[in-house]
């Protein structure tokens, strides 16, 4: 008995592990050799298909909706932590709407992005559009990510901190926040990753025009729609290859820095 | 005196931000209830809902979803058929048997798991489980099977990651007093500590059909997206979401609002889950 249910549980265990390392696998082997210089070239044209143009409008779409929601979320996270009483039913409604946020379908955002921002504000299929219904969507995740980090930083800091006589605004910003700053950071880095492999919420918002967009007003296609694009037509399995490898790597290294991070934190406080 | 007032200021800005994402919930249901609401009012709610035709651009036009919602309904189910079991035990190998080293290897798999783009996900799904599930079960191999093969993968990580986090999060006497009556490792990890960690658990679950529901392009990519009642498991179906994605493009008027209606639907869907899943998680603290 005892015996078998070892045994299953390690065959399942097994099962998932061995299905990530047949997706990451195959999309590596296959994709790598397709990597070539034309992908990159500046100019998108049907012959060279090159994913340059998606690569900088991606980078541009992760920035915007960064700037947009890291404040918000950490301000958030200040106020939860540092300024609402325990117990308030406010902060229980902030909670509350943060986890139906994170809930909520891409596809969802982008109908909302498409009627709001495109539509009601009339910005049109615009890479701004595109961030700022992003950035709704990684509101939550900065947000816990802060709260946590807040929650991790011992009160005897702040004891300090006031017993010098700082106020409370410079104990935020000089003493807690730097404390806290590998856990937003790693909640940030989660951010970039779901923003880079965002398609649904993106279509119909910031658009799929191929080129670099010349301004925030203008329609641009992330490294993903990019992806979906080329898949779609059927006639580039070998670009779509190399932008899956592409998208892969910077996931990978991305989910490394934020562990890394979250590593930090937790030595950093075991020091007090 | 000056810096009283950028006390206060900040204080208030900190609130402000606080209830941005009240906001944006508000601004959302808005905007996607008005937007539907009216192409629901105007085909009627019982043919909307159960209507078995969808076809937008005959004459008259016929828009009943019934086909889309069995659809989410039938990938869903299957997704947490594949994934739930397979999950569950994942999660008890790495609360319990896994060997701390393999542990700093594995956990950050999952994560990764979980940050691989759905994108790339429906990629390996259309050029790997397609033809795959073409030589097995035959058809086109865009068809329920692969949807829900594919969609269980895609919810592992959230099962995975909750379930472990519960399992963990159970006393260790459960276990002890177990191991002192005579029972087993096993035993005393699936029927001492196991039971403890039911709510949570059963919260991953919900919280993975949340995922397999709102999962839009890696279903679009897979599913074959024909746009009649299901009509077998090796058959292609189209998803609510499949559906909105696939003709709001070219959609105008009463179309576009249907396919608002469908996000509607959707959404609704959705903030169920979202409650159920709060039920589950306050009753585990």
């Amino acid at each position: 008995m005892s015996k078998f249910i070892r045994y299953m549980i390690k065959s399942f265990a097994f099962i998932t592990f061995l299905v990530l390392f047949a997706i990451v696998g195959h999309i590596l082997i296959k994709g790598i050799p397709h990597i070539t210089p034309s992908l990159f070239a500046l100019k998108y044209t049907t012959e060279n298909v090159s994913l340059f143009p998606a690569i900088i409008t991606t980078i541009i779409i992760t920035f915007l909706s960064l700037i947009i929601a890291t404040p918000i979320g950490i301000f958030t996270g200040f106020y939860l932590i540092e300024y609402a009483k325990k117990g308030n039913k406010f902060i229980e409604i902030i909670r509350i709407t943060a986890e139906t946020l994170s809930g909520i379908p891409s596809i969802v955002y982008g109908l909302f992005g498409l009627l709001f921002f495109v539509t009601t504000l009339k910005w049109g299929f615009s890479i701004l559009a595109g961030a700022f219904t992003l950035s709704i969507m990684i509101l939550p995740l900065i947000m816990r990510a802060t709260e946590e980090a807040l929650m991790a930083v011992p009160n005897s800091l702040r004891e300090a901190s006031f017993a010098l006589g700082a106020g409370k605004l410079r104990t935020i910003f000089k003493v807690i926040l730097p404390a806290a700053m590998p856990g937003i950071l790693a909640g940030i880095i989660l951010s970039v990753g779901r923003i880079i492999g965002e398609t649904a919420a993106l279509i119909y918002t910031a658009g799929t025009v191929a080129q670099i967009p010349k301004n925030i007003f203008d329609s641009g296609r992330t490294l993903s729609i990019h992806m979906y694009a080329l898949s779609s037509e059927g006639f580039y399995t070998e670009q779509a290859y190399a932008t899956a490898v592409i998208l892969l790597l910077v996931i990978i290294g991305l989910n490394y820095l934020s562990s890394y991070l979250s590593k930090k934190l937790l030595k950093g406080n075991s020091n007090e | 005196m000056k810096s009283k007032f950028l006390e206060k200021f900040m204080e208030i800005i900190f609130f402000i931000s606080a209830c941005t994402s009240i906001i944006s919930v508000i601004l959302i249901c808005i905007f996607i209830f008005l937007g539907g609401i009216p192409a629901i009012g105007e085909i009627g709610l019982t043919n909307f809902l159960f209507g078995t035709n969808w076809s937008p651009s005959d004459i008259p036009p016929s828009f009943g979803i019934l086909p889309m919602i069995l659809g989410s309904l039938y990938v869903t189910l299957g997704a947490i058929i594949l994934g739930v079991p397979i999950g569950i035990l994942t999660a008890i190998y790495l609360a319990k048997f896994c060997p701390k080293k393999l542990y700093n290897y594995l956990k950050p798999a999952i994560n990764l798991m979980a940050g691989i783009p759905s994108i790339v996900y429906g990629f390996f799904g259309l050029v790997v489980l397609v033809p795959l599930s073409r030589e097995i079960f035959g058809g086109t191999g865009h068809s329920i099977i692969t949807a829900s093969i594919l969609l269980g993968i895609m919810i592992l990580p959230t099962i995975i990651g909750l379930s472990e986090a519960a399992i963990r999060a159970v006393p260790d006497s459960y276990y002890e007093g177990s191991i002192a009556l005579g029972a087993t490792h096993e035993q005393s990890v699936i029927f001492a500590t196991l039971p403890a960690a039911k709510s949570g658990i059963l919260s991953s679950i919900v919280l993975g059909i949340g995922r397999a529901i709102g999962e839009t392009m890696a279903v679009v990519m897979v599913a074959g997206n024909q746009s009649r009642m299901p009509a077998g498991l090796a058959k292609g179906i189209r998803t609510l979401t499949a559906n909105i994605v696939i003709e709001m493009g070219y959609a105008a008027d009463i179309h576009r609002e249907a396919l608002i209606a469908t996000g509607v639907v959707l959404f609704i869907f959705i903030l169920a889950l979202n409650g159920l899943f709060s039920i589950l998680k306050r009753k585990v603290v």
